[in-house]
């Protein structure tokens, strides 16, 4: 039968992707369904219990900034909180949290139930509604049509999915539940490039049968960072410390034993699995010199005993699993509850795709998350937000909106995918953003809340508590640049005995917080001491930026060319082989990749700036003649 | 296309130099300079701004306030420029010193050498090509960008490039362990120790620099248009060879096959540096020493700015060896006119000339110095000049990395690092993130 309810964006999957999607989509007015094979696992957590972590939760903090549900869930649901690079520089500096997967997923259903505009189906979808090359519904499992304007697919690893356990293996989507194997024979009918992927994930462990007392504890940072810029640690439930313990040469040994039943070692699985991730067969093998590899023992949240040992990722067979796990200290009596696994799963190769995240052959399809060949819940749910806000979007007859590589990791993120596509499980690090100096965690909501207020994302409270902070920090740069330092004075005097900073010429407090090493708490001290009313949180801000600024500048021309190549566009069939002086080489590449402008072609792999030149002039041309055509 | 909110605010572009003739001591030669704002840079070589769009006599000076050169400045402030941008172009007296000294103090006053193509560049960008120029201009561009590819290649033969490749190399393990350690921090690396990222970074610094120094007093970089000699055996190359260099300094026989191997010396035509190459001579057969050598010839033929090609006005027909396919650029110079009765001289494509009394040599040196001025786009000259600055501005960043990694801001001196990389990727090749993540995992076990 048809439901009678006309959507205007149909999200399918509940996962990370799929519930951001959902969110946006719905939070910027479009009439949204989200279908899942099943409510009871919206928000589910299937590989390691953490979010955030380097380059990961850069990626959060920017959802946060647009509105999106995955940092106020994880402040609900973390049990313990950690600055990772806490001392290798502010750009760089990351929050990672252990996250109770019943709290987390609780609190994403609820984020998804609290919205307006959307409403939650419990169906698996088996085919696509599509007329000519463009999608017009979803047929569930039971024969149910809907029908939708823009339609979102983020099924994860559940299309085509097979795990592995040994030599045995079976179809699924995650441990327990079934793959979407009709959907994935309907896709694989589209144009569209597909190949496989690998992932694994570690026996998990009753804790009732491990010996903590032999293993280093990791507790809670504190003070406890948060991750959106909306909570206080007084949200976090209670916390608890993870623990640290290592593999050891006889682990080692076992494992290499059990290699001649190894799924992967053996060539039964084909798909590629990522190299920053390896399973603790391929760590073995290809680092063989290494006496031990460190497992890092997570809880799995506070109502179970169950933990999630990451770092010993495996697909042998569960007898070898089950040993080599009580060789490790404080493993000798463990149980484990769930056998490791690898799964293979399909994945739609990016670069099919525009910005948008709307694929190029049929009108309002859009792809996000693991379907795109990433990994990481972070970077699946900015892949959603994206693609829920563009399918609304463009439900309302509206352009599609993405940020740029200077703008934000989820601009990186995207433009890596359509761009360069992937050739391993795609995860952000920090290294892959060349602006990585301006795209920092403690200014996301700078970078991006004021675009995601104008598209709709950003709700008043939201809103309020960003102006609140751009306020203030715009008076505080006024004031500190307003106080001059002369050598001689009153505060010059002051300023040098509490920091120990020498003033040798005449400086404002802004110019005195570019030194190295200078002392903000004491320098807030003294300024407050003479009425000069400044906020330490405030003024650090304003250090990181008064500290970077030169480097930022110094980019300002990088970005400037980027932003006027991004102004010129090349036509899909644009005739890269009619241009003399570029080599044959990139000849092909361009026109397999069909850059969409100019600054994406400045991408492609080997394009030289002379080749660019060449290619601007052309594109200038070819616009040229188009418009005599 | 992918729409934007929020404004984009216009944010300036860096202002670039070159000089805008071809290389040699012409009579007049002209440094442009293209950029948004210029009022400082030519208060600091004029001392003033010119009026608009006028040529004015003028005095350009160096730091110190001493004359470079007396000249012409135009000054065309924006958007009625060529660029779009403000341009200034100085004419001054054409010859390299003076070009390098007026590109110098231009690159002092906070411009930098403009890569190949980048005023057509700005040009389009602004809006100030139309069809039919765009066209030319991309021809324009393809043979001056093969050209800067040949000059650079030229340039980077041996020594030069294989330094630069080993302190690019050695950049890029430093940056290998200081991006993992950001990246991964969470994984049991073996981490330098601060001290120990220092003293490489010192080393790598050091290696620069003196590469840097070897490099300006030209011992590792070469320059000039490069003259190759060839043609069948016994047609006279070492002669004209001799001849052109006004001193017996290669042998001469009249048994075929006596230049084995490449010759090379230094001449100047009319200002114009020139690396003359004799070859062996081209044919079939002959001992196996001939026959490397008449390699060594094909590859020198084949990196040539321009081929002599030498014939035997004796021999009939005149061989022609296939230099046609190898050798585009190349003047047929028809030998021993003595002996035929031919009228020595001519110009164009066939110069007749007697190696032996030296007839017809001086139309041969005309022809020379007109194909080496009308020489489009930049010669090796720019190029090398290019290289020095992405090694002085490799040096600077290292330092800075040094700096910041003292201040414990690691995120700033892997940004440096980049920047390092970067430059030296000017001359050897760019280093991309992907390169950089596969040696990270080729390195570490990452993982947890």
């Amino acid at each position: 039968m048809d439901h009678p309810q006309q959507f205007d964006v149909i999200v399918i999957g509940g996962g990370h992707a799929g519930t951001e999607a959902a969110v946006a989509s719905a939070r910027v007015g479009a009439n949204t369904l989200l279908l899942t094979q099943s409510v009871e696992t919206i928000g589910q957590m299937s590989c390691n219990p953490a979010i955030g972590g380097i380059g990961k939760s850069h990626l959060v903090r920017e959802i946060d900034a647009l509105g999106g549900a995955m940092a106020l869930a994880t402040d609900r649901a973390g049990i313990q909180f950690r600055t990772l690079n806490s001392r290798k520089g502010p750009a760089v500096r990351a929050t990672r949290a252990q996250a109770d997967r019943v709290l987390y997923r609780n609190a994403i259903r609820s984020a998804v139930e609290r919205c307006d505009n959307l409403s939650v189906f419990q169906q698996s979808v088996v085919d696509l509604d599509i007329e000519g090359d463009r999608v017009r519904g979803v047929v569930t499992q039971m024969g149910l049509r809907f029908k939708a304007r823009r339609v979102v697919l983020a099924t994860g690893t559940f299309l085509g999915g097979r795990i592995h356990v040994g030599l045995q293996n079976q179809p699924g989507g995650r441990a327990g539940d079934a793959p979407s194997n009709a959907l994935a024979e309907r896709l694989r009918a589209l144009p569209l490039r597909v190949d496989r992927l690998k992932t694994g994930t570690p026996p998990r462990i009753d804790g009732r049968t491990v010996d903590f007392g032999v293993m280093e504890i990791q507790p809670s940072e504190e003070p406890r960072p948060t991750m959106s810029v909306l909570s206080t640690p007084e949200v976090h439930p209670r916390q608890v410390p993870c623990h640290i313990t290592h593999t050891n040469a006889r682990t080692h040994e076992i494992i290499r034993t059990g290699l001649d039943r190894s799924p992967m070692f053996t060539g039964m699985i084909e798909g590629v699995g990522p190299r920053y991730c390896p399973s603790i067969e391929d760590k073995v093998v290809r680092f063989a010199d290494r006496p031990a590899h460190q497992v890092f023992v997570e809880p799995e949240g506070l109502e179970t005993h169950e933990l999630y040992p990451n770092g010993i990722s495996t697909s042998l067979p569960f007898d070898v699993q089950l040993a080599a796990v009580r060789s490790i200290a404080g493993f000798e009596r463990a149980h484990i509850t769930r056998p490791g696994y690898a799964i293979e799963y399909d994945f739609f190769d990016p670069r099919d795709l525009k910005p948008s995240l709307e694929t190029r052959c049929i009108e309002g399809l859009y792809f996000a998350g693991q379907i795109n060949g990433t990994t990481g819940y972070e970077e699946a749910a900015a892949q959603g937000l994206l693609a829920g806000l563009n399918a609304a979007r463009a439900a309302a007859g509206k352009d599609a909106w993405c940020p740029e590589r200077y703008e934000a990791y989820i601009g990186v993120l995207v433009d890596d995918l359509v761009t360069l596509g992937v050739t391993e499980p795609y995860r952000m690090f920090t290294s892959r953003a060349e602006y990585r100096l301006r795209l920092r965690q403690d200014n996301a909501d700078q970078r991006l809340t004021k675009q995601g207020r104008d598209l709709g994302l950003v709700d008043d409270a939201r809103w309020s508590t960003y102006t609140r902070k751009k306020r203030e920090l715009d008076r505080g740069a006024a004031v500190l640049a307003g106080v001059v330092a002369v050598p001689g004075n009153d505060l010059t005097r002051a300023v040098a005995e509490a920091t120990g900073e020498a003033i040798e010429k005449p400086a404002s407090m802004f110019e005195i917080l570019k030194r190295p090493g200078i002392d903000v708490v004491a320098l807030v001290g003294v300024l407050k001491a003479r009425g000069i009313a400044v906020d330490e949180p405030v003024v650090s801000q304003l250090e990181i930026e008064a500290k970077y600024q030169g480097y930022l500048q110094r980019q300002d021309e990088e970005i400037a060319r980027v932003k006027a190549n991004e102004e010129v566009a090349l036509r899909p069939d644009f005739d890269y082989r009619g241009i003399s002086g570029l080599s044959n080489e990139l000849k092909d590449k361009l026109a397999a990749r069909q850059p969409a402008t100019i600054a994406q072609a400045a991408r492609v792999p080997g394009v030289t700036p002379a080749a660019l030149s060449l290619l601007l002039v052309h594109a200038k041309r070819d616009a040229g003649q188009q418009r005599q055509a | 296309m992918v729409h934007h909110p929020q404004d984009r605010k216009g944010v300036r572009l860096a202002t670039i130099a070159a000089i805008a003739t071809p290389p040699g001591r012409g009579g007049i030669g002209i440094v442009r300079v293209s950029g948004t704002g210029l009022g400082e840079l030519l208060q600091g070589i004029l001392g003033r701004v010119p009026a608009p769009r006028q040529a004015e006599l003028a005095d350009f000076s160096d730091a110190d306030g001493a004359a470079i050169d007396r000249g012409i400045v135009i000054y065309f402030p924006a958007p009625q420029s060529m660029t779009g941008e403000d341009v200034v172009e100085l004419q001054g007296h054409g010859g390299p010193v003076v070009m390098d000294r007026l590109l110098e103090r231009a690159c002092e006053l906070g411009a930098r050498i403009a890569r190949p193509g980048e005023f057509t560049e700005r040009a389009f960008l602004n809006d100030k090509i139309d069809l039919a120029q765009a066209e030319a201009v991309a021809d324009l561009i393809d043979s001056a960008s093969k050209r800067a590819a040949r000059a650079a290649m030229r340039s980077l033969e041996g020594e030069f490039s294989a330094r630069v490749a080993e302190i690019d190399r050695a950049v890029l393990d430093l940056r290998v362990y200081l991006e993992a350690a950001i990246d991964f921090a969470e994984e049991e690396i073996d981490f330098l120790a601060e001290s120990d990222a220092l003293e490489k970074l010192q080393a790598i610094a050091g290696h620069i620099e003196h590469l840097a120094v070897e490099s300006r007093r030209g011992e590792a970089l070469r320059e000039g248009l490069d003259v190759v000699i060839a043609g069948p055996p016994n047609a006279g190359k070492s002669s004209l060879l001799n001849r052109l260099l006004a001193e017996n300094r290669a042998i001469v026989t009249d048994v075929p096959g006596t230049t084995r191997d490449l010759l090379r010396a230094d001449i100047e035509i009319e200002g114009v540096p020139i690396r003359l190459t004799d070859t062996a001579g081209l044919r079939a057969g002959g001992d196996r020493v001939e026959t490397i050598g008449v390699e060594r010839a094909r590859t020198a033929i084949a990196q040539a700015d321009l081929v002599l090609a030498v014939e035997d006005a004796m021999a009939m027909p005149p061989g022609d060896m296939g230099l046609a396919d190898i050798a585009p650029n190349r003047i047929r110079v028809r030998n021993k006119v003595d002996l035929t009765g031919e009228q020595p001289g001519g110009s164009g494509e066939v110069i007749r000339i007697s190696a032996l009394n030296g007839d017809g040599v001086d139309a041969l040196r005309a022809t020379i110095a007109k194909i080496a001025g009308v020489a489009p786009g930049e010669g090796a000259y720019l190029a090398r000049k290019r290289h020095l600055d992405a090694l002085a501005a490799a040096s600077d960043r290292c330092a800075a990395a040094g700096e910041r990694l003292g201040e414990g801001f690691g995120d700033l001196a892997a940004e440096e690092l980049r920047q390092v990389q970067t430059h030296l990727g000017d001359i050897v090749g760019i280093t991309t993130v992907d390169d950089l993540l596969g040696e990270i995992f080729g390195s570490f076990c990452i993982g947890k």
